[in-house]
């Protein structure tokens, strides 16, 4: 493996009592497209901040690029940042804004020219160069801060929760771009958010963090399907989480007495014994209304609730042991939301091998 | 339901008063001394409104006065510029302290405002004379110095006997009581724009790989210019016209146009010509006033 570009070593950050950033270790990849995720005040940000040098560690080591970045102010720093309120200058346009970062590190003239340019044009900005910010959306100004940022050519690139001040459309267009913006300039990114979606659909790892923690570092799909603790499970995606107890082994399998389902056996590698959680994901669940063949796991229950997304629609079946379980039911067809309705007596079953075994 | 500014009653009920006050005690006062400025002294007692402009000639004809304006105009300038260097690292100072501190800064900047001026400012008399606390001080240290100079075998009396400073009845001395005086002038509107100042804008110049220096000029700087010019209007007008500071402080050494106008007024009986020295003063003022809202005006858009 390569000589990672950023390496967090033991790092911590205590506001007083507070411990916003607790005992942080990992490295994060050249050209990696790395995610911090958590809820808000889980550390993301504080950690984000520290390696931009906007806050001081209270203890650890920060390596940049196989320099530890302990003595060095955020001036000196090979990282650049977009800010989440964007800290477009009020007092400058689109083009000054671009070419400060350049001006102040003494680049020569002739150079910064081209480069602002070059900068726009990567945000497709170029038109835009002359006006002032006041003249500009949210999303505009956005792109300003990214090509203020890039046109540094910084080793990483840090983003403070970049998409969280755009509408939903512009979001998804803006997630797009930033991928392809990645793959194109080459150089690691480092995104702060507490979007599940956007760190699923923009990074390469995402580092879940909870009470300044992190609880899991790893490829979004193994996130998801593959979730090491309970509070992965639960932050990433809808889920159904169910309390059981190991019984014993059935050959290759494990039975689980579950919580108000009833034993069952799943497939689990690995050591299993006593307390474990049960991890089933909303669209690994299937409706129906005649009972379902086969080796799956079943349960009679009422349609209470459904909660309609247009693409999807989220049915809430209680069992007769009061156990409320979510299916996910895609629309496939036009007709296909007409099939289920409140109050209806279905058939639920999963496959065994998609019931995860927490042990915690 | 009506609002009080939809019902004309209610409107002119809580409108005159303020209206009245004004009129009575600043518009009319105003306009008798803007017409005195076009009078002549008819005898030691009266005087009557001729439409000349023998008192406007006489204070731009006069060598001594233009050279008494013209300095109270630096001398203000300089206090301002003094409160300005003195004031910005104070009000940052306050607006990064932490919140339960900054009630406590402020109020030690706007302490001075309950003591009243005369006292405040012969205290600084009293730390200005000759044997006063600068000169003890300085002397204190003088004499430490000698004595240390003696004990290291230099003789007696290397630097000589001490002489006090003079730091009365001189420019220095009135320039040092306007800035005391007016500092919080200065310091609250800059600390009003600073604290608003959205600070992601300092740690991305920062993230740019600007220094601190360059920081403060090309951002911290530009941002703040409407405090910074609401400081200087606050600051420079009232230096402008004050006259109790250069009277008390400066003597006659320090004479500034407020004094002048103040003597024609009592000492030397001329209204006539105290008006029209006073509405020069206000022209100027309107002048500086006006280039500002210009300059405001241009630069609408930067607002933050």
């Amino acid at each position: 493996m390569d000589q990672p570009i950023v390496s967090i070593e033991n790092v911590a950050k205590h506001f007083g009592t507070v411990k916003a950033v607790d005992d942080v270790t990992f490295d994060i990849q050249p050209n990696e497209f790395f995610a911090l995720l958590g809820p808000s005040g889980c550390g993301k940000t504080t950690l984000l901040r520290m390696i931009a040098g906007l806050e001081v560690p209270t203890g650890g080591a920060i390596v940049i690029d196989g320099q530890d970045m302990a003595a060095t102010p955020p001036n000196h720093r090979p990282v650049n940042m977009v800010f989440q309120s964007y800290a477009v200058f009020p007092h400058m346009t689109v083009e000054e804004n671009v070419a400060y970062g350049l001006k102040v590190t003494g680049t020569p003239r002739s150079e910064i020219g081209p480069r602002v340019t070059d900068a726009l044009g990567m945000v497709q900005l170029a038109e835009l160069a002359k006006r002032n910010p006041d003249q500009l959306s949210g999303g505009q100004r956005q792109r300003v801060a990214l090509a203020r940022a890039l046109v540094k050519r910084p080793k990483v690139l840090l983003l403070d929760e970049p998409l969280s001040a755009l509408d939903a459309k512009l979001r998804e267009q803006m997630q797009l771009e930033l991928s392809h913006l990645q793959q194109r300039v080459g150089i690691t990114f480092i995104i702060v958010t507490h979007d599940q979606d956007e760190a699923l659909s923009m990074a390469d790892r995402i580092a879940v963090m909870n009470d300044g923690r992190v609880t899991q570092i790893a490829a979004p799909d193994t996130l998801y399907e593959n979730p090491t603790t309970r509070f992965v499970a639960d932050f990433i995606g809808k889920v159904n989480l169910l309390d059981g107890r190991v019984v014993g082994t059935e050959g290759e399998r494990v039975a689980v007495e579950a919580d108000r389902l009833g034993r069952i056996t799943v497939p689990h590698e690995g050591d299993a014994s006593g307390d474990v959680s049960l991890v089933v994901r909303p669209e690994k669940i299937t409706l129906a209304n005649t009972e379902p063949d086969g080796d799956v796991i079943k349960s009679q229950g009422k349609v209470t609730d459904w909660a309609y997304y247009g693409d999807t629609s989220h049915m809430f079946v209680t069992m007769d042991s009061g156990l409320v379980m979510s299916a996910k039911v895609q629309n496939t067809t036009r007709e296909t939301v007409d099939n289920f309705d409140v109050g209806d007596t279905v058939w639920l079953s999963f496959s065994p091998s998609d019931v995860l075994l927490l042990r915690e | 339901m009506e609002t009080w500014k939809q019902s004309k009653a209610v409107f002119w009920t809580l409108a005159t008063p303020g209206t009245l006050w004004l009129a009575i005690f600043f518009v009319a006062p105003l306009a008798i001394i803007w017409g005195l400025s076009f009078a002549e002294k008819t005898s030691i007692v009266d005087t009557e409104i001729t439409g000349t402009l023998s008192n406007y000639i006489r204070a731009l004809g006069t060598p001594v006065y233009l050279k008494i304006i013209w300095k109270s105009i630096w001398i203000s300038a300089l206090a301002t510029l003094m409160c300005l260097i003195i004031a910005f690292p104070i009000a940052f100072v306050v607006a990064f302290a932490p919140d339960k501190w900054k009630p406590i800064l402020l109020m030690a900047v706007i302490l001075p405002f309950w003591i009243n001026l005369l006292i405040r400012t012969y205290a600084l008399i009293s730390v200005f004379r000759t044997r006063g606390f600068v000169n003890f001080g300085l002397e204190w240290l003088w004499d430490g110095a000698n004595s240390i100079l003696a004990f290291i075998g230099l003789g007696p009396a290397v630097l000589g006997a001490f002489e006090p400073l003079q730091m009365l009845y001189n420019n220095f001395a009135v320039i040092a009581g306007l800035v005391y005086v007016y500092m919080p002038f200065m310091v609250l509107p800059l600390y009003a724009t600073i604290e608003r100042l959205d600070k992601s804008f300092l740690e991305a110049s920062l993230d740019l790989g600007a220094s601190q220096a360059r920081t403060f000029w090309s951002v911290v700087f530009p941002l703040t210019m409407p405090g910074i010019v609401s400081g200087i209007i606050l600051v420079f007008i009232p230096c402008l016209g004050s006259f109790l500071t250069p009277d008390l402080l400066g003597g006659t050494n320090a004479t500034m146009i407020g004094n002048v106008i103040e003597r024609q007024f009592k000492a030397a009986n001329d209204w006539p010509f105290g008006a029209a020295l006073s509405f020069l003063l206000m022209y100027a003022t309107f002048g500086a006033l006006a280039l500002r809202s210009l300059f405001a005006g241009r630069k609408s858009g930067m607002e933050v």
